[in-house]
């Protein structure tokens, strides 16, 4: 195990280069030139805007530039955005805000939708279950978006139960964006869960399991859920990345000053270093995670062995 | 410490045996610890009303062992786990008497019925790999029975399965309580289900078909296993199969089903060497076929009836040679549905015409 996991740690590193290469590149592709749309409408003189050029290696070839920028990471160096203040700091006081986002998510992620999912999964074809369904299918086909600025207008604005947008008053701030940010995820662990919980009570092991005259609870608790829930860890595990990738969506409608925020202001300021620096980040927290589903995976089914 | 089921056991064996005079058991071995009455099992679930068992009645004694034996789909496995009662209600709808030491399991609450499953009646699955839990290790799962049923501790119950394992001859137990099923052979697994059943000491087995998953030499193996296990328990064991040879070699006792019914019960001399069922009949004249799976019966023409859609009159009646309407007042195969009643000593059928096939 411990061989398996050094390797996947080693597989990261080109997949990050090659991440951060791809990304650096759509950056450079984008239309239109950084430098003259800072200026906004009043042009700035020909020599700042030479200056600033070759600060940030802008007349360089896609190669050089993106040559440069590895030159600087493997010194610690993420770069500036034009405004001059480094990337790593940016990040680090951004990654805070994104990282309590996605938990929260996560936690609601967790807590509802396993327990929607368990009770529907217990009681097939009661009214409860009937209800998940429901909910479950509108949450995973109305868009984020929408649902975002809806449950912003009509508990932030009309019912005030919560802060229609801002981070202002700590951890409070975080539920509803993050309860947004969770929504299809949970629909789909909720989905999840159910399914494979109904399908462990058909399993033999459970049939034994009464047979040996153990009370309900230890059937259902100890020779069902756990079984059952194989399948939902590791999907929660592997959903991490996306939430991190929503958090930019769900960021930017609640005004939230996270990563995702950074990442949508700088693609429209075309600051290389900052989307790069990010989604690289991003990238490898997905990766990260990626790995621990699979550790965890094997710690809860003992017929999953690396080697 | 003695579970309440054993501690009112003994008053109520005594009653049964003056009770209960029609319970037919072998003469060597007593009063029956477990009596099956008129079981019926409906599963009313969506579409057509289910009769997977409909009427079944016998007793077993301690230290006997009871062969039931039929095709598959006549109800051999529900009967034995609405036994367990580890059957669904609903869908399941079970009617009847199970009395186990002459209580009725169907007539007491849940969590006495619950006690009684392990130290009382115990069951071993066809397929001990989907039967044992993936994700426990065998000596947990062997363990669970004293965690679950005495209160022993981790460590104890640990001890105590590593004890059972020996004793179904798993090699090296010490050394593979920690285990998981998946890494055991077909065999050795279903030594793991053997011990795990048999850790409290049942006063009934009931094994479902225990070695049709496995190869040949490994069936012989684990037969030859629950027959000395069962010599040394004095348990009952009602064994469950389509394998002629095995009920032969290891069985007292065997009752026929066909179609949710027992249709025919007898020693297993009188059985084998006179059938008084035209059923039994069939299957003791069918040419035993290797599929790969051993011997298997290939028994009568055409295949036994749907529960859904049980025939009436004797439900063997489309398959049976010796099929009559009646006439000049003599039953009507196709309408009069025949009783299991004595048709010599020691044994029972359900045919209108046993007679014929026993005197010729
Ligand atoms: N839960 C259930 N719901 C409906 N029908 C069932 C259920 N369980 C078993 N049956 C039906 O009962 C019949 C008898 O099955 P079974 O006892 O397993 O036969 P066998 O004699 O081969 O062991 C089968 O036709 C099966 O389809
Ligand atoms: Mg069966």
């Amino acid at each position: 195990m411990g061989r398996y996991v050094a390797r996947r740690l080693l597989l990261t590193i080109p997949v990050l280069i090659g991440a951060s290469f791809l990304i650096f590149a759509m950056v450079y592709a984008l239309p239109g030139d950084p430098i003259r749309a800072l200026a906004g409408d009043r042009p700035l003189p020909a020599a700042v805007q030479a200056a600033l050029r070759a600060e940030y290696n802008l007349d360089d070839p896609l190669l050089v530039q993106y040559g440069k920028y590895v030159l600087g990471l493997v010194q610690g160096d993420f770069g500036t955005d034009f405004s001059g203040r480094p990337v790593l700091q940016t990040i680090s006081e951004r990654l805070p805000v994104t990282a309590t986002l996605t938990g929260v998510a996560i936690v609601f992620e967790i807590i509802i939708g396993i327990a929607a999912g368990v009770l529907a999964g217990l009681r097939r074809g009661s009214f409860f279950d009937n209800l998940v369904l429901v909910t479950t299918t509108l949450l995973v086909s109305i868009p984020v978006l929408v649902l975002g600025f809806v449950s912003q207008y009509v508990f932030g604005v009309r019912l005030g139960v919560v802060p229609v947008a801002g981070i202002s008053e700590g951890l409070y701030s975080y539920l509803l964006p993050g309860l947004i940010l969770a929504a299809i995820s949970l629909a789909y662990v909720a989905r999840l869960t159910r399914t494979s919980l109904a399908d462990s009570l058909r399993a033999d092991y459970v049939r034994t399991a009464r047979a040996k005259g153990l009370d309900r609870r230890t059937v259902v608790v100890r020779h069902t859920l756990r079984n059952s829930l194989i399948p939902v860890v590791t999907f929660i595990g592997a959903d991490i990345g996306s939430l991190l990738g929503g958090a930019i969506i769900t960021e930017s409608v609640f005004n939230i000053p996270g990563l995702g925020r950074a990442v949508f202001e700088s693609v429209q300021r075309q600051e290389g270093a900052v989307v790069v620096g990010v989604i690289t980040l991003l990238v490898f927290f997905f990766i990260f995670f990626n790995l621990v589903v699979d550790v965890l995976y094997a710690v809860l089914d003992p017929r999953i062995r690396y080697e | 410490m003695t579970s309440p089921v054993h501690g009112s056991a003994g008053s109520h064996a005594a009653g049964t045996r003056t009770d209960d005079a029609t319970a037919t058991s072998s003469p060597r071995t007593g009063a029956p610890v477990l009596e099956v009455e008129d079981l019926r099992v409906e599963f009313r679930s969506r579409g057509p009303v289910v009769n997977a068992v409909n009427g079944v009645s016998y007793a077993i004694a301690p230290g006997e062992t009871m062969a039931i034996l039929g095709e598959s789909g006549c109800g051999k496995s529900v009967s034995a786990q609405a036994i367990m009662g580890i059957l669904d209600v609903p869908p399941a709808h079970i009617t009847g008497a199970i009395r186990f030491e002459g209580r009725d399991m169907l007539q007491m609450g849940a969590e006495d019925q619950r006690k009684i499953r392990g130290p009382g009646v115990s069951m071993i699955f066809q397929d001990a790999l989907s039967a044992l839990n993936p994700v426990y290790s065998v000596g947990d799962q062997i363990g669970e029975m004293f965690r679950a049923h005495r209160g022993t501790s981790k460590k104890e119950a640990k001890d105590r399965a590593v004890e059972l394992m020996d004793r179904v001859r798993i090699p090296a137990a010490r050394q593979r309580v920690d285990d998981y099923p998946h890494q055991f052979s077909g065999g050795m697994r279903q030594r793991v289900m053997i011990a795990m059943a048999l850790a409290l000491d049942p006063k009934v087995l009931i094994a479902d078909e225990p070695t049709t998953a496995l190869d040949v030499t490994v069936q012989a193996q684990v037969m030859d296993l629950l027959k000395d296990l069962q010599r040394d328990t004095g348990m009952g064991l009602i064994l469950i199969t389509h394998d002629l040879g095995v009920v032969n070699e290891v069985a007292d006792r065997v009752a026929v089903m066909y179609a949710g019914k027992v249709v025919e019960t007898g020693t297993i001399d009188d059985v084998f060497t006179r059938p008084a069922h035209p059923y039994t009949r069939g299957l003791m004249s069918s040419i035993p076929v290797l599929d790969g799976k051993g011997q298997r019966l290939n028994p009568i023409v055409g295949a036994p009836p749907s529960l859904a859609r049980i025939p009436p009159g004797c439900s063997f009646h489309p398959r049976c040679p010796m099929a009559r309407r009646g006439d000049g007042g003599r039953p009507d195969c196709t309408s009069d549905v025949p009783p299991l009643r004595e048709v010599a000593a020691g044994r029972r059928a359900a045919c209108h015409y046993s007679e014929e096939l026993l005197h010729g």
